[in-house]
């Protein structure tokens, strides 16, 4: 545990509410974020059940304008935002050229030659950094990072909807999954509400300008709180997604995984026009992978975490990317990566803890889907920005 | 009473407490409570010989593991299987229900050489 005075480090403007409400901060990516406030379990369960208000303010923005944009984004994401409408958002990867991944992001189209680039706070930098290389040689494109202007909640659970439409001036059951609404007032700050997530929950991801977040988280934990909403911490956020099978960067988004190994492939356009890491990612389709990212669920008592090998028989075939405990399974789970002649539902695996191989067995994925609500919205188990 | 007098620590966040020639170990409540929700706890076998400062087991929280050691040497006489099923018993009750492994000392002067609640108080507050 890191109790030592932070130094260099970012603080999101509601570090000190945070610190009032007796959250336990960590840092990630950099910044002193909250990992708690009172149990993971307890905020896990209440994301499931009821509603968790989430700071992830922590999150970069950048945002690609001019008449080049769409060019722009094209050619450095593997999804296709030309058939993005105003208004609507797509979840993607954006790769190396031999295919690895550099990152994961929601791309919200804001106009045809405007797009908001929401990407890890890890690699805010680095990604704009690597988006204005691939627009050198290009004619009227501009990148900017509005990290800064932006703070994010993200406002997750089955009640969301509940919670967030009393407060706001605009009707919300019209933004459908993937999509936003700009211009809309919460409590009469001026947002754009996205209807996405990271936790497999309904739920929405609400920017605002940092001055008015602490009104906003304010606001919206007292609005929900006749609704069971609580504050949720970086934990939480973990177990949700993984119980959801949403990858992470770091674990299964990595430069040495590339997006069809780590079960992205629907979100690799091949035949949208080219686009960096094009020729790879053909070649490994064409060929097939050579490892594929499974779900593991223990079946001997033990916690596969991030990095433990999977072995079959006496032989190390692959790694865990995540794992841990799933609150809501109640079992202990793991995403692994595994050579694809072991990747097949009946293989017998094993997970190297501590010295011991454990028995585990393959589990399709995601580990966890929310039931469809009658009111119509789309299942999720599909990744949306990453953590 | 988050540190009983009547118990010795260590500095590693494990306590003992003398009951005849055993004692019974658990982790402290500072341990608890930087470790979070404990959702599994591994524990040796009863008979295993230990030695002062040697990792016995393991108590996983949801975000991490960490190793347990002896705070002194002996034979483990018993370990606390209830905790298979109420894991969270370390999180609720660290110096009851919680407690993790009772061991039959080799030699009962090695608790002298251990933290007592107020030296082990000063050390995390």
């Amino acid at each position: 545990m890191n109790m030592e005075p932070a130094t260099g480090l970012k603080r999101t403007p509601l570090y000190d509410l945070h610190r009032d409400m007796g959250a336990k901060i960590v840092v990630f990516a950099g910044w002193e974020m909250p990992v708690e406030y009172t149990s993971i379990l307890d905020e896990h369960r209440a994301v499931r059940e009821r509603a968790g208000l989430f700071d992830v303010s922590h999150m970069g923005e950048l945002e690609v304008s001019g008449p080049g944009a769409l060019d722009l984004v094209q050619r450095v994401i593997t999804n296709d935002a030309a058939r993005l409408e105003d208004g609507r958002a797509l979840y993607t990867p954006m790769c190396r050229e031999d295919g690895g991944c550099l990152d994961d992001m929601l791309v919200l189209r804001l106009a045809a030659d405007r797009y908001l680039l929401v990407v890890n706070a890890a690699n805010t930098e680095s990604d704009a950094a690597w988006i204005a290389k691939a627009a050198e040689g290009m004619a009227g494109v501009e990148v900017d990072d509005r990290s800064a202007e932006c703070a994010l909640l993200a406002l997750q659970g089955p009640r969301a909807p509940d919670i967030l439409q009393p407060v706001s001036d605009l009707p919300l059951a019209s933004i459908p999954r993937f999509g936003y609404q700009g211009g809309i007032r919460v409590a009469g700050v001026p947002c754009l509400v996205s209807r996405t997530g990271y936790t497999g929950e309904d739920g929405f991801e609400i920017f605002c300008h940092p001055d008015m977040a602490p009104r906003l988280w304010t606001v919206l934990l007292e609005a929900g709180r006749p609704h069971g909403l609580v504050p949720a911490g970086l934990g939480a956020r973990d177990t949700l997604r993984l119980e959801a099978a949403l990858p992470l960067y770091g674990h299964e988004l990595r430069e040495d995984i590339n997006p069809l190994e780590a079960r992205l492939g629907t979100f690799v356009k091949l035949d949208k026009g080219d686009f960096i890491g094009r020729e790879a990612l053909s070649r490994a389709k064409a060929e097939g992978v050579r490892r594929r990212l499974i779900g593991l669920e223990m079946v001997e008592r033990g916690v596969p975490r991030h990095g433990y090998p999977v072995v079959a028989g006496d032989q190390v075939v692959g790694e865990v990317t995540s794992g841990g405990y799933a609150p809501t399974l109640e079992r202990n789970i793991a995403l692994a990566l595994v050579a694809a002649d072991h990747a097949g539902p009946d293989a017998e695996l094993k997970v190297r803890i501590r010295g011991r191989d454990l028995a585990a067995r393959v589990v399709p994925l995601p580990f966890y889907r929310r039931e469809r609500r009658a009111a119509g919205q789309s299942p999720t188990g599909t990744p949306v920005a990453g953590g | 009473m988050m540190y009983p007098e009547n118990l010795r620590y260590t500095k590693e966040h494990e306590w003992i407490r003398l009951e005849g020639g055993r004692g019974v170990v658990g982790v402290t409540h500072y341990a608890q409570d930087q470790l979070g929700d404990v959702v599994f706890v591994e524990l040796p076998e009863v008979g295993r010989e230990v030695r002062a400062g040697e990792s016995f087991g393991a108590v996983e929280s949801v975000k991490s593991v960490s190793d347990v050691y002896a705070p002194v040497s002996g034979r483990v006489v018993a370990v606390n299987e209830a905790l298979a099923d109420a894991p969270e018993q370390v999180n609720r009750d660290p110096y009851g229900q919680g407690w993790l492994i009772a061991v039959e000392l080799n030699d009962p002067s090695e608790i002298a050489g251990l933290l007592t609640a107020e030296q082990y108080r000063a050390l995390v507050e």
